[in-house]
């Protein structure tokens, strides 16, 4: 009975990622980086990229609807409870950058914030 | 404008998109002589909060009352009140939103003025889709007209993800097809129509398309709240005026590193709060917007 819970949860997993649409088809040498929300938290909430270099966002919600957003590189993505996005995301400029959460998710969604920081 | 407002202590007075802008004190703010040539006035009260407790407002259970006492206090009673949304603060407790909401209702009730008009912000709307504020308060987007000016309430806060809409965006069209292109037309919104600030979610996602639509209007002054201050932009000939909180300031946009409060300060109680009054000049397309404390300086 556990195993077959398992493999159900496997199932939704699988099939949220497919469905989300955002899906990129991922490199192999590509850094993957799992974000994980909760409220009213981003998990790791400091990311350190490299300019140009490709890497593989993964968008997990632990509880509730959110959004990570990153404005001042026009990037952001869905993060659906159930589900994982992925998005392929290459920083094209150096610097730190603001990541907030832009689906509102209750009291405490204005003080979700993270930080991007990007070197050269 | 005459002596009557040289007199009072104007922070500043500018032409911005067909609006002249000004700061009242009481006495005596809402007589005709302020805006000799309105042909109507109407007040603007935004983000109560209704409900939020902290330290950014130690007295938040008497600032919507003192607001209302003060609008009752004008001398020249508007033709409308408009309530651009936050009415109530969130919480994740239907029941206690419907509390919230309730009280927030039973107080605006004392209002003398009973031609009142609402609509959500995300603070009372976005966790249930808007649910329970139609309860209380009917449609979250709607026209009305008056006196020659074509009112329109847009709804960019019960989709969570701060989006208007197709639906809505179509039913905007649909409305604005029926306008002589020469209509007088002042939209109320809660966020803003354009990118004030997306670093600290201060836009609407899709509110392009509805400043797209409004664009062959030469006629179009938006009025909004959710930032918590005012603030005054043209996009193209159409001009934004967000308005004053009734609750707790907010920072200029980018100011600091995180959009938190303004600290409450004792030693000026309500500094930053006010709501507006604004006059309207119907054949002009003039908006007179002069800026109210909660309670007499």
């Amino acid at each position: 009975m556990r195993l077959r819970r398992i493999h159900l949860a496997l199932f939704a997993l699988v099939a949220g990622a497919t469905s989300v649409g955002l899906y990129a088809a991922a490199q192999p040498q590509e850094r993957v980086i799992r974000v994980v929300s909760k409220k009213f938290t981003f998990t790791p909430n400091e990311l350190r990229l490299k300019k140009g270099e490709p890497v593989i966002i993964e968008l997990v919600a632990s509880d509730v609807f959110m959004g990570f957003s990153i404005p001042d590189l026009k990037f952001r993505g869905d993060m659906i409870p159930g589900k994982i996005t992925r998005m392929r995301f290459v920083p094209e400029k150096a610097g730190k950058f603001t990541v907030i959460c832009d689906v509102f998710c209750g009291d405490g969604h204005e003080d979700m914030h993270g930080l991007i920081s990007v070197v050269e | 404008m005459n002596d009557g407002i040289n007199r009072r202590n104007f922070l500043k007075l500018a032409g911005l998109g067909g609006a002249v802008f000004a700061s009242g004190l009481y006495p005596g703010i809402g007589t005709a002589a302020d805006s000799p040539m309105a042909d109507f006035f109407f007040v603007q009260l935004s983000d109560t909060h209704w409900g939020f407790e902290g330290a950014p407002n130690p007295d938040a259970k008497l600032t919507l009352k003192k607001a209302v006492a003060a609008v009752n206090g004008l001398e020249q009673q508007p033709d409308f009140i408009m309530f651009t949304g936050d009415l109530t603060h969130t919480t994740d407790d239907g029941q206690e939103r419907r509390r919230r909401l309730a009280e927030f209702r039973e107080i605006v009730a004392g209002l003398k003025n009973q031609n009142v008009r609402f609509m959500p912000g995300e603070h009372d709307a976005s966790l249930d889709s808007g649910a329970a504020y139609k309860e209380f308060f009917g449609r979250t987007h709607y026209t009305f007209d008056h006196k020659g000016v074509h009112f329109i309430v847009i709804d960019n806060v019960s989709d969570p993800a701060a989006r208007i809409g197709e639906e809505q965006l179509q039913w905007l069209a649909a409305d604005l097809k029926q306008l002589p292109r020469d209509a007088r037309i002042v939209v109320f919104t809660h966020r803003p129509l354009f990118d004030l600030y997306p670093q600290w979610d201060w836009a609407t996602r899709d509110g392009a398309d509805a400043v797209n639509l409004l664009m062959p209007f030469p006629n179009v002054t938006v009025f909004y709240g959710h930032i918590h201050q005012e603030h005054h932009h043209m996009t193209g000939h159409i001009a934004h005026h967000s308005a004053k909180s009734l609750i707790f300031p907010l920072p200029v946009a980018g100011s600091q590193p995180k959009r938190t409060p303004l600290a409450w300060n004792p030693a000026e109680p309500y500094k930053g709060l006010g709501f507006r009054r604004v006059g309207a000049e119907v054949k002009q397309a003039k908006y007179a917007i002069i800026e109210l404390p909660v309670q007499k300086a």
